[in-house]
Parts: structure tokens; C-alpha cells; sequence
């Protein structure tokens, strides 16, 4: 079996969650692998985050250069591809710097490529055996990843428990000295931070949560009548932040905010993972969709098929006949 | 600028309830409304903003078949300058580095500062884009939503990254970046419009006019292979209430207010 290697994402001197996720991939992959942790930084933190590494990995492979301090996709691919031997398979975690490293690398690599890998079924003969989603999760797809001249497989956050494993006291080797000069295309400038916006999501109990079965700009008032009579305020997917109907600090999601409400209003939302990534806490999650096929019924609590822009006013009428009452 | 959009044409899922076939080794293709990939059609469009500001041309290029000649026409119909269908039976069944293998030669025959593909297909791996930059050793940036023209040797672009943040980069041409959707505004493509280009004729280049080895493509040269889809048995699901819409919402009342929710 060819050596499994772990490329870890780290931020603020601490590896991310997903570095632990990536041990139980490769154990999926080989149940006797120990994977390499790889991790490029620099300073003190790139030594925090091996010296956290060492109680999970048996080996932890450190390539500090001073242009890591921010990671470059392709100084940090022209790195991997000097010190990663051929045919070694590559766990990379499927977010925004694994999509902007990973494809490239398995070509610098002649490796094979598979994306997003949220299940591993084994190997049989020279094939890898995953499973994929498709189609914003409506459908999952096996896939074969034939590995004999190397993989680069991305893996989906949060789809790999993290396995209970006593501690290791893994070894650091320093890899810096082997990957030479580099030079990129592409210039780190800064990182914007995402405006705040009118309304905070995160500070509230409940969330009238709302996608694109919404349909048109105008319907937005259907939901934030709801949020009003409730006392909610109106959340929503990316293809609405992306039609420009909410502003991009309503959106929830992995591109979006995170939050942790008592209960979750998924109103025409479909339920792909990036924005269920965004809802946190276990809310009571209740979905009302037309398409009964909509994977948001497979993680919701509570589910109708109807159509949001009838069901919601009439749920609102019911709110504020409740509220006189009272 | 000359920039290059590389599109597909994919099962609208706003569009489909996506499902198994009869078989279950496949989806239920029958019946199935397709459209330009979504993101794709970011690219298209941010395409046509920058060369309305500092001139230049858009090619919108797919690898398939004739049917996939529609979304070429809808991207003229914005306004796209040309359209070109790479189509061959070498080229059935590629994995991403094969279509990226395909586009690698394409783009060699031409000249172009720029090229742009949407960030991910639903039933693709967010991979072509990055796999021909690695090709053609242009930077690479992916997840783009933002694009400013610094001069004719380099673009100022936007990575949505976590949290709605975003990480701006100088990227020097030329280069191949992936769109994310919401980029912009898309403009919206009426009967007339596509009309008005129903003719034009649509070049088509194979494997020979480009030069690409039968061999290093296709089906036998893919190194990832679907093999079926399925729908797995996830967890228990929604507990679905099936009463009459005003039962529901009495029901769903008076859930949020026993979770709390009505304060």
C-alpha cells in the first residue's frame, strides 16, 4: 500500500478539525496506515501546530518558508510536489484552500484526483472505492479512484468522525531544506473581512431560514412577516445572497455564518452540506419544501412538502392570532 | 483581453427532482431540463463586464455533443462573441484530467489572457480549472467573486474563503480562474436574443484538429470512474407531516413554541 500523507490546514498556530478527520479517511483506506501529517507554515505558530500534530501522527512532516505564513495554493503545491514521493496518496481537505491546491496538484503529481470524498468503501486491486455527492446531494455516487501512480483525494469536513486514539509521541522532521526556491503567479494581498450587516443571525433563537424556493425578491417579505410575528429574524442560503435578494450577512453556511439557534425554519431550502456546515447546536430543524426529494428532509427534524409561499402566511396568520390571544 | 470561458451543460437541479432510474445504475435522464452549469454562467458574464471595459473578445467553448450546442447559444445570446463545441467519440467517459487535457489543447491553438470556468458542476469535482492551469503552468485561483483589472499584465481578484470573508490576490496573465457564483448579476436571456443567433454557425473541433492523443483521454485513459449512483439510506429522516395545511401549521406552532421559540 502506498504511503498516505495528511495535508494539514491550521490557522492561528492550531491544526483544524479536519486534521484528525483525516487519520480515520486514511484508516478507511488501510486499516494499518499511519498517515504522515504534512503541514507548511511559518514561525511559531507552524511549531505550535506540529508540536499538536505529535500527539495524533506518528510522523509530522514541517516545511516552514516564510511565504507560508499566509498559504499560496501554488507556492504550497510547487513545496508538496519536491518532497511528496511518487505515488503516494494525498488527503486534502475539501474547503476553499483544498479546492484552490488540490486539482493542480495531482496533475504536478501524475496522481490520480477524486473530490470531495465524503465515504471510503476500501481498496480492491489497484482501486480506491468512494463515495461522492452529486447533484447538491439528491444522489450519491460510488466512484473508483485507480491508485497506482498516486492519489490526491479531497475529503469532505466533517464526513470522517475523528477516531478515539491514544496519544502517539510522533516524530517532527524537517522537510524545509528540500523544497528550494519558489516563485507564484499570485500575490497574497490582504483578507476582507465580511461586513457585519443590519441584523446579527448568530444572536437569535429562532431563524426563519430561507432558499431558493423562495423564487423572487419580492417574497422575502413573506418570510421576514413570519420573523416579525415570531420574533426571528430571516436567514437564508447562497442562491438567495447570490440573486442579491438578502445581503451576504443573512447567509448561513460554510461561505457564510455560523449559528446556533433553538430551532431552524428551513423554508425552500434543498439542504446542500455547505449550508448545513453553517447550522450548529442541533437546533430543532423544520423543513418545508415542494420537492419531497430534498435532502433537507433527511437531517430535519420535522418535515412538510408544501409550497413556502402559501404555508408561511398562513403560519404567520396563526402567529399573530396566537400573539392577540395571549 | 481575450478571455475564454469553458462551460457545460448539466441537469438543472432548480429545474429536476434528480432521481434513480429504473436500473439504478444511473440517473433518470429522461425528461430532465438542462442548463448552462450556474456558475458558468457567472463566468460568462464577468466576462462580458471586463471586455466591456477594456475591450476584447469572449469565446465560450464545452466539451460534448450537439445537444450542448444550446448553452453555447444562450452564452451568445448575452453577448459572448463566439462559441466552440469540442466534440469526439476519443472523448466520451473522460475524468476531469481528461477534459482538462482536451482544453489544454484548445486553448494552445488560440490566444488568450484570461480564462475563466465556474467554480464546480453539480455532478462534477471542482477540478478542470485548476487541472489546465497546472497544464498550461498559469496561476490558478479558485472560488473567485471578484475581478479588477490592474493593467494588461495582471488582475486583482477575490477568493470567497470561510466566514464570508474574502482574500484578495494579484494574479499576474495569463491565468485560469474559477467563478463563484454571485460574482454578479447575470443578465437575463430573452426568445429574441437566442433567435437572433439560432444560426450562427458553431465551429467543432475533434481530437485530430486539436491534436490531442485518442489515448490520453476518454473512457480507457480515466483514472476515476463512476461506477453507479445511489441513494444512501441516511439516518431516520424528517418525521413528515402529512395532515392538511392548516393541520401542519397548527403543528409546526406548536413545535416552535415547545422548543422554545416563542418568546
Amino acid at each position: 500500500m502506498a504511503r498516505i500523507f495528511a495535508f494539514i490546514a491550521h490557522k492561528g498556530g492550531a491544526p483544524d478539525d479536519t486534521a484528525a478527520e483525516l487519520i480515520a479517511a486514511a484508516k478507511k483506506i488501510d486499516a494499518a496506515a499511519s498517515p504522515t501529517a504534512i503541514v507548511l507554515g511559518w514561525g511559531a505558530e507552524l511549531d505550535a501546530v506540529c508540536a499538536t500534530l505529535r500527539a495524533s501522527y506518528t510522523e509530522v512532516w514541517k516545511i516552514a518558508h516564510e511565504t507560508f505564513a499566509y498559504p499560496n495554493a501554488e507556492l504550497i503545491r510547487k513545496a508538496l510536489v519536491k518532497v511528496l514521493p511518487a505515488g503516494a496518496i494525498v488527503l486534502v481537505p475539501h474547503e476553499h484552500f483544498g479546492i484552490d491546491l488540490a486539482p493542480g496538484l495531482s496533475i504536478k503529481l501524475n496522481a490520480a484526483f477524486v473530490s470531495d470524498v465524503v465515504a471510503i468503501e476500501g481498496v480492491e486491486g489497484s482501486d480506491l472505492k468512494v463515495v461522492r455527492q452529486e447533484f447538491g446531494g439528491q444522489v450519491s455516487a460510488h466512484v473508483r479512484c485507480d491508485l497506482s501512480s498516486g492519489a490526491v483525494v479531497t475529503i469532505r469536513p466533517g464526513a470522517f468522525k475523528p477516531l478515539e486514539s491514544a496519544a502517539v509521541n510522533g516524530n517532527v522532521v524537517d522537510k524545509s531544506a528540500e523544497i528550494g526556491v519558489l516563485a507564484a503567479g499570485r500575490r497574497y494581498l490582504e483578507t476582507v473581512i465580511a461586513e457585519a450587516g443590519d441584523v446579527d443571525i448568530t444572536k437569535f433563537n429562532v431563524l426563519v431560514s430561507i432558499g431558493r424556493g423562495i423564487q423572487e425578491k419580492d417574497n422575502v417579505a413573506i418570510a421576514q412577516e413570519l420573523a416579525d410575528a415570531l420574533g426571528a429574524a430571516v436567514s437564508c442560503s447562497r442562491p438567495v445572497v447570490d440573486a442579491k435578494w438578502l445581503e451576504k450577512s443573512r447567509q448561513v453556511g460554510s461561505s457564510g455564518k455560523t449559528v446556533k439557534p433553538k430551532v431552524y425554519l428551513a423554508c425552500g431550502i434543498s439542504g446542500s452540506f455547505q449550508h448545513l456546515a453553517g447550522i450548529k447546536g442541533s437546533p430543532f430543524l423544520i423543513a418545508i419544501n415542494k420537492n419531497a426529494k430534498a435532502p433537507i428532509f433527511q437531517v430535519a427534524d420535522v418535515g412538510i412538502v408544501d409550497d413556502i409561499l402559501e404555508f408561511l402566511p398562513e403560519l404567520t396568520n396563526k402567529v399573530r392570532e396566537l400573539r392577540r390571544v395571549a | 483581453m481575450e478571455i475564454l470561458v469553458c462551460a457545460r451543460r448539466v441537469p438543472d437541479t432548480s429545474e429536476n427532482e434528480i432521481e434513480l432510474n429504473s436500473a439504478g445504475n444511473d440517473i433518470e435522464r429522461d425528461e430532465l431540463v438542462y442548463s448552462i452549469n450556474e456558475p458558468d454562467n457567472y463566468a460568462v458574464e464577468e466576462a462580458l463586464q471586463i471586455t466591456a471595459k477594456v475591450g476584447g473578445q469572449v469565446t465560450v467553448v464545452t466539451v460534448g455533443g450537439e445537444d450542448d450546442e444550446e448553452i453555447l447559444r444562450r452564452e451568445m445570446a448575452m453577448g459572448a462573441n463566439q462559441g466552440v463545441l469540442i466534440s469526439d467519440d476519443a472523448f466520451q467517459g473522460s475524468d476531469g484530467k481528461g477534459i482538462a487535457t482536451i482544453l489544454k489543447a484548445f486553448v494552445q491553438k488560440g490566444k488568450y489572457d484570461l480564462i475563466l470556468t465556474g467554480v464546480q458542476a453539480d455532478d462534477g469535482g471542482a477540478q478542470v480549472g485548476g487541472m489546465l492551469a497546472a497544464m498550461l503552468d498559469y496561476p490558478f485561483a479558485a472560488l473567485v467573486n471578484s475581478i479588477e483589472v490592474l493593467d494588461g499584465k495582471k488582475l486583482k481578484v477575490g477568493r470567497e474563503i470561510a466566514g464570508g470573508n474574502r482574500e484578495m490576490n494579484e494574479i499576474d496573465l495569463p491565468c485560469v480562474l474559477s467563478i463563484q457564483t454571485g460574482i454578479n448579476e447575470p443578465r437575463y436571456v430573452g426568445m429574441r436574443g437566442i433567435r437572433a443567433v439560432a444560426s450562427v454557425p458553431i465551429p467543432t473541433h475533434g481530437a485530430s484538429d486539436l491534436g490531442v492523443d485518442p489515448g490520453a483521454v476518454g473512457k480507457a485513459a480515466a483514472r476515476v470512474k463512476r461506477v453507479d449512483y445511489f441513494v444512501p439510506a441516511l439516518g431516520k429522516g424528517a418525521e413528515m407531516l402529512r395532515g392538511s395545511r392548516e393541520e401542519n401549521v397548527d403543528k409546526v406552532l406548536e413545535l416552535v413554541a415547545a422548543k422554545g421559540g416563542l418568546k
